[in-house]
């Protein structure tokens, strides 16, 4: 017996569009992946859906009046993203900053290292398809927050940071609420691995997907915990230490593989070092000055700066060209998802769509900085 | 009786129970908020009458008002045929549960088989579901139901084998009578282990989610669902839920049968079943979820040999227990 096979038979790809609003595009991403079956084939990112024009808007602003618009950028993250404005500025008008307000700087941004970690760990865990590990994290990140709140007046949108210090000292009692935090910390990180690290699944879902080696991520540019991940200890912490990280002991984790679960495993690693980097800060920190004394109207000398930071994503630039004037000419932002995304073709691509779900997970990205 | 006496029994009789699947959906969704939770660190519905105990009542009454939504490309006939073959095959299954000795439907010799074999064609709506949106998260959705379906019905009706031999009946009564002095469970703890995991799989739930995976496909087949045909997957959902742990409960863990305290069998039938419900909603609130070609290892490569190796294994010890062997 001979079976006729028609010769319409045939298979198609198909061209599934995810975003911009699909529940694990991590705010407005929009992706079209082309697939064969579940296999994805290609994939073409379109982002733009939160653009508003940061650095064109940056540039009819005073210095001063910036920070509001540089806080929406990384809008989790918002102080490393003032920090790196400011020490850009200070580096272009040569102010030497207390000792007092850089451990304060040092304490808040990692504290908020830690909070987006928390997130970046809830997230992994809900595209998984666990929902536990989301909520236990942010009632981690819901103590920081409250933390920040304290300090700044603001959970989110903080507007802390001044050229040359920080608006204000840190109120009473903050130091009390932090020891507390720092004291419960630890056992919490270790809730969170039985919860997902150890999982038999978790593993299986996550161990040789999106691996991406380290030449690569170099050459695209990738920074951050996702080019340690790929095993490049590069840490601009320890590499271009700023605001006094080099006073402090600390390591920098880095996978081996460099799949999304080492990706993983980097960023739960550093949020204990960022509890060691807090206690050394806070246990050594100085008095003094909160701010230096600095004109009330900013006007650096016309020229040109880069300053570069290790943001909780990745490298965190900002290049700035002064005129002179009180506003800048030109603000130019690095920002670290924008680069990191680029790597998330070579790293999908053979996989199906549910590793295509956890490897975009893996990069961490946050649409804020990559639109501006 | 005259004709219209036995109509009107019938009818009364559906309407009690369908009264009782919509009171045991209630509640448990209900119970599935508040044990998700407290195990998530947070309340669960708390608004609605005391400690939230209306809240699925509210959630029922804003169902019935929402605008009946269906696609305009979508092959309306199959779109609409959907919901109702998925719940009316959970409320088939529902009438061979035995309840007690003398709480049962219908009884009929081979309800084991019977009950398993309904509960099947609940895969036929999923695909039609997700082939009539005319949707493509729908349409992954909806295979990948049928693939998960063939992975484990085959592993599921296997593994209440091993119990089916040692009792000789099909019938679900003769087997909870068979469990007077020992639960299933003991001789039969490997079939068991296979029933609990083959029967997630089968009721769709985590780690075996895969066909409304939320974070990949949205709301897998039933995204172009809205207001009651929704309702309809939803309530058939934890209707099969409750169904999967009533087998459980009689296959293995003596059904009606109590132990040290006296309750009325039905009691006891309902501890049993609800300590299964909580066991899979404690699963649901702790594990991700499976990649689908892993879901397919685990159901053709660990299972199904697990499965054929109880049954291999329960035959030798009948044989030696008859001594027609040796």
């Amino acid at each position: 017996m001979t079976i006729e096979v028609s010769d319409d038979l045939r298979t198609e790809l198909m061209e599934i569009n995810f975003g911009p609003h699909h529940p694990s595009t991590h705010g407005i991403f929009r992706f079209i992946a082309t697939l064969d079956g579940e296999v994805v084939v290609d994939i073409e990112p379109y982002i733009g859906y939160l653009h508003r024009g940061i650095e064109k808007l940056a540039e009819n602003k005073k210095y001063m009046t910036g920070f509001p618009l540089y806080d929406r950028l990384d809008y989790i993250a918002s102080l490393t993203y003032e920090l790196c404005f400011c020490l850009a500025l200070e580096k272009l008008m040569e102010i030497e900053v207390p000792e007092r307000a850089q451990f304060i700087r040092v304490i808040l941004v990692e504290l908020q290292r830690i909070s987006t970690h928390l997130i970046f760990y809830a997230t992994t865990g809900l595209e998984a398809g666990a929902y536990t590990p989301f909520l236990y994290a942010f009632r981690e990140r819901e103590a920081i927050l409250r933390l920040l709140e304290m300090a700044t007046g603001a959970r989110m949108t903080t507007n802390y940071f001044r050229i040359g210090g920080v608006k204000w000292d840190l109120p009473e009692g903050f130091e009390k609420e932090l020891r507390k935090l720092l004291s419960k910390f630890p056992s919490r990180l270790e809730e969170y691995d039985q919860l997902l690290t150890g999982n038999e699944i978790f593993c299986q879902r996550m161990k040789n997907i999106g691996i991406l080696g380290p030449e690569i991520a170099i050459n695209i540019g990738v920074s951050g915990p996702t080019l340690r991940g790929s095993g490049v200890r590069f840490d601009l912490r320890k590499a271009e230490p700023y605001s006094g990280y080099d006073r402090f002991d600390f390591d920098i984790p880095y996978g081996l593989k460099g799949d999304a679960y080492d990706r993983y495993l980097v960023r739960l690693q550093e949020m204990r070092q960022c509890l060691r980097i807090i206690s050394q800060a806070i246990d050594g920190l100085p008095g003094g000055d909160f701010r230096a004394r600095v004109p009330k109207v900013i006007k650096p000398p016309a020229g040109e700066v880069y300053m570069r930071t290790e943001g909780t994503r990745g490298e965190l630039g900002f290049y700035i060209i002064s005129d002179g004037s009180a506003n800048p000419y030109k603000v130019k932002i690095r920002a670290p998802s924008f680069v990191n995304i680029m790597a998330l073709k070579p790293m999908v691509v053979g996989h199906t769509v549910p590793d295509l779900i956890l490897i975009f997970g893996s990069i961490d990205i946050v649409m804020g900085e990559i639109d501006r | 009786m005259s004709l219209l006496q036995t109509i009107l029994v019938i009818i009364i009789e559906l309407a009690a129970a369908l009264g009782f699947i919509m009171v045991t959906a209630l509640i448990l969704i209900y119970m599935l908020r508040k044990v998700m939770g407290h195990m998530q660190a947070r309340l669960g519905p708390i608004r609605v009458g005391p400690h939230g105990v209306l809240q699925t009542v509210a959630d029922a009454l804003k169902l019935f008002g929402k605008e009946d939504i269906i696609p305009a490309a979508a092959d309306k006939w199959t779109f609409r045929i959907a919901p109702a073959i998925v719940f009316t095959a959970s409320l088939a299954t529902f009438s061979f549960i035995p309840f007690a000795p003398n709480i049962v439907a219908v009884n009929v010799d081979i309800s084991l088989f019977f009950l398993l074999a309904i509960s099947s064609l609940a895969v036929l709506g999923i695909v039609m579901a997700g082939w009539g949106s005319n949707n493509k998260y729908a349409l992954l959705g909806g295979l990948r139901g049928v693939a998960q379906m063939i992975s484990y019905e085959i592993p599921l009706v296997l593994s209440t084998l091993g119990v089916v031999m040692m009792t000789g009946s099909l019938n679900l009564i003769d087997i909870v009578e068979k469990q007077k002095t020992m639960y299933n469970i003991v001789p039969q703890f490997l079939g068991f282990a296979i029933f609990i995991v083959a029967a997630l799989a089968k009721i769709n739930r985590t780690p075996f989610d895969l066909p409304e995976a939320e974070s990949e496909l949205v709301a897998g087949y039933n995204t172009e669902y809205s207001g009651m045909r929704w309702a309809f997957f939803f309530l058939a959902e934890f209707v099969n839920i409750f169904i999967i742990s009533a087998l459980g409960t009689i296959v293995f863990l003596g059904g009606w049968n109590g132990f040290l305290i006296s309750l009325p069998p039905w009691a006891w039938f309902m501890i049993k079943s609800y300590v299964l419900i909580f066991f899979v909603m404690w699963v649901w609130s702790t594990f991700p979820r499976f990649r689908a070609d892993q879901l397919m290892d685990v159901g053709w490569k660990i299972l199904l040999p697990l499965a054929l190796l109880n049954i291999a294994l329960t035959g030798l010890v009948i044989l030696l227990r008859e001594g027609r062997i040796f």
